[in-house]
């Protein structure tokens, strides 16, 4: 399969409509976030501050983590560590096999889907049914993802209505959001009462008391986990917050920087468990201690899942959550997943103009743009590079330090491109900048043949 | 005051017009700047295709060509910005030190350095900026949207002190146009796609003449501006400040 993002993003692009659709509905989505947050006057000391106490806690994180265990176990609940995907999955099947739970219900949570426990559980015989409804509608559909916040934002309302026609028996051609809102309604609810144990991300892990924060908008989580017998939570070790008193900067800066909400609907707290019920809290590396051991890249680790840098990124909004080909897609997940598997995600770092925008929008200042140039170096020292561009770069280096060979280079350049058919200079299998660009029109002089001429004529 | 202009190697291949217009924009302002030579490039293309190892000699190159210079003077941010940031892998002697600081914007160096607020002569026409995102984002010449909706900046308050000038109100003030260097042809669909909306926004607000603070952007808009045939004129902002027609 091609994992690469030039060629998956060529792909989106082709269809020009969807792709405006795409652009337009995330960019509306940066409008309100910039609105709400220039209602904000102290918006940029809250950023600075949610970077600090990240910052800090990742220069403790094993303190921190221990201390979170102690308060949870403290709790009554029961804390498992995994050091990765494998483990966690793992965990979570011996969890529900002790419970002889066959229907799962889970509300909205990224870590699984890196894990890729939905399959796994599959495997093992296990309903597993996700209650956001951005997430059971791809789910339907058997894809992943496109977008942190807002799974299933590369579909429009008539993609979503001939799958509920598919999968809820709902009417064809039903485009109605009300209408389609609500069959998904009426089918969670029974998923909701049937199942055994409810699974959900966690947004925030406190230290302080050993509890875990979920933030919706739909409250699907509540609904889960209030039914269920057993509650499952699954945390990266880069959830951790140290205080209580700290969760407001971030959940202040959370939903604003999502969605331009104040906050979100739903902001649920799990300390322990109900009388007669059981919680369970999985704590998972997979990859993050790497990251946290790469000085270049220990910033990411900040990273709180707002989906800002999404819809902010201008190749993000052209090209599709999919064409990332990660768990977490646009800026930040170029950022994660080299750390993961540099190979197979060498092309993401690249994905990116370096604008900045990603930058300026992270709510906990990550400086993403830095990174993504940081990891290119990184990918072009491991030899990940194509070979074509390795050596034209080499080339270019001979060509640029040399100012003779840089003169005559230029003016070979331009003379060709002023002599040779139009037709061969812009032949689009040759050069990739005339598929859609018109090249410069070549002049006479170069600047610096005409500078020459000047100082000869006495004049400069 | 010793000043080098610093005219990048595709301005000087392609748009020699934009190094004269800088030089004699200079020479109106009073600074007589010398344009050394053996010039060459900053060693971008390579280091942001992540060839940073490979540049190390044309940084080499940029310092000893300019290190004895006050200040190095370019008309364009993307470049500047390179020097001043990325040129922190080679040994930071005094004299690279000198060159990374003393490297600027044309506009950052007449705004800051000469403290120039207004430039006399009239354009009369409606002029849409290209904010560029390494001169407003990473040299802080013009305030980010993602921060403030104030639409300010050093270029915008210069071309708005030429008479008759009418600047052009974007949908979206300072989105990226998607040239990146080397993303231009690695990344051609998204590249050339995220261009043609730019261009659009200034086709559905009126712009007459596309300007901008680094040519490498308007090299690319102005590509897809002549192969869709807009009747756009993409005018680099020195060629503006520096009274030349349209």
């Amino acid at each position: 399969m091609n994992h690469s993002h030039p060629e998956l993003a060529e792909q989106f692009v082709k269809d020009a409509e969807r792709t405006t659709w795409h652009d337009e509905t995330l960019w509306f989505v940066r409008q309100k976030r910039d609105r709400s947050i220039y209602a904000i006057p102290e918006f940029q000391e809250l950023r600075e501050l949610a970077s600090q106490i990240k910052n800090h806690t990742l220069s403790r994180l094993h303190t921190y983590l221990t201390q979170f265990e102690e308060a949870a176990r403290a709790n009554g609940v029961q804390v498992h560590w995994a050091a990765n995907a494998e483990e966690h999955n793992a965990i979570v099947l011996n969890i529900l096999r002790k419970h002889g739970a066959e229907r799962i219900v889970k509300s909205k949570s990224m870590l699984t889907e890196e894990c890729h426990l939905n399959p796994y559980l599959l495997q093992h015989g296990i309903q597993v049914v996700d209650t956001d409804l951005g997430e059971r509608i791809i789910q339907f559909r058997n894809e992943p993802p496109s977008h942190v916040v807002l799974p299933a934002i590369h579909l429009k309302k008539e993609d979503v209505g001939e799958t509920f026609h598919l999968h809820l028996g709902t009417l064809k051609g039903e485009k109605d959001p009300q209408t389609l809102t609500e069959a998904a309604r009426l089918h969670l609810r029974t998923k909701f009462v049937s199942g055994q144990v409810a699974i959900s991300g966690v947004n925030f892990a406190v230290a302080e008391t050993g509890s875990v924060v979920v933030c919706t908008n739909e409250g699907n989580a509540d609904l889960g986990v209030t039914l269920a017998k057993v509650h499952i939570a699954c945390m990266g070790i880069e959830k951790l917050i140290p205080r209580l008193t700290d969760l407001g900067v971030f959940t202040r800066l959370l939903a604003r920087s999502a969605t331009g909400q104040p906050v979100t609907t739903y902001t649920s707290h799990y300390t322990k468990p109900g009388p007669g019920k059981e919680m369970h809290i999985v704590i998972v590396d997979n990859g993050r201690t790497k990251q946290l051991g790469r000085p270049d890249f220990r910033a990411s680790l900040k990273c709180i899942r707002c989906g800002a840098c999404m819809n902010t990124c201008p190749v993000y909004r052209r090209s599709g959550g999919h064409s990332y080909d990660f768990t977490i897609p646009g800026p930040i997940g170029a950022i994660l997943s080299p750390n993961i598997d540099m190979h197979k995600h060498k092309s993401l770092p690249f994905a990116s103009t370096l604008c900045g925008s990603c930058t300026d929008v992270c709510p906990v200042k990550i400086d993403i743009h830095t990174q993504l140039y940081k990891w290119r170096q990184v990918i072009g020292e491991n030899n990940e590079l194509p070979a074509s561009k390795k050596w034209s770069m080499k080339l270019l280096s001979r060509v640029l330090s040399s100012p003779g060979v840089y003169g005559w280079g230029g003016k070979v350049a331009r003379e060709s491109l002023r002599l040779l058919p139009h037709g061969f200079t812009h032949a689009k299998a040759l050069n990739p900048w005339a598929k859609a660009r018109e090249m410069p029109a070549p002049p006479k002089q170069s600047f610096r043949e005409w500078y020459e001429q000047q100082n000869s004529n006495g004049k400069a | 005051m010793k000043v080098a202009l610093f005219v990048p190697c595709y301005v000087d291949q392609f748009y020699p017009q934009v190094g004269v217009a800088s030089l004699q924009l200079l020479e109106k302002l009073g600074v007589k700047a010398d344009f050394p030579m053996q010039q060459t490039c900053c060693g971008q293309p390579m280091a942001n295709s992540g060839c940073e190892r490979d540049a190390v000699p044309v940084y080499q190159h940029f310092v000893k060509t300019f290190r004895d210079y006050d200040y190095v003077v370019a008309p364009a941010g993307s470049c500047v910005y390179h020097v001043r940031k990325h040129f922190d892998i080679i040994d930071q002697t005094t004299e690279v030190q000198h060159v990374r600081t003393n490297t600027l914007e044309l506009v950052d160096f007449i705004t800051t350095v000469l403290g120039v607020t207004e430039i006399p002569g009239s354009f009369p026409h409606k002029v849409g900026l290209h904010l560029s995102c390494h001169g407003q984002r990473g040299l802080h010449q013009a305030n980010e949207s993602e921060i403030t909706p104030v639409r300010d900046g050093q270029l915008r308050r210069l071309l708005s002190s030429l008479q008759g000038i009418e600047l052009t109100e974007l949908d979206r003030n300072d989105e990226c146009c998607g040239f990146g260097g080397t993303f231009c042809v690695a990344e051609e669909a998204v590249s050339a796609r995220m261009g043609q909306d730019r261009v659009q926004d200034h086709v559905r607000n009126g712009t007459q003449v596309l300007t901008g603070g680094d040519m490498s952007c308007l090299m690319h808009l102005e590509g897809i501006v002549r192969r869709r045939q807009l009747g756009i004129k993409v005018m680099h902002a020195a060629e503006l400040l520096n009274g030349n027609p349209v």
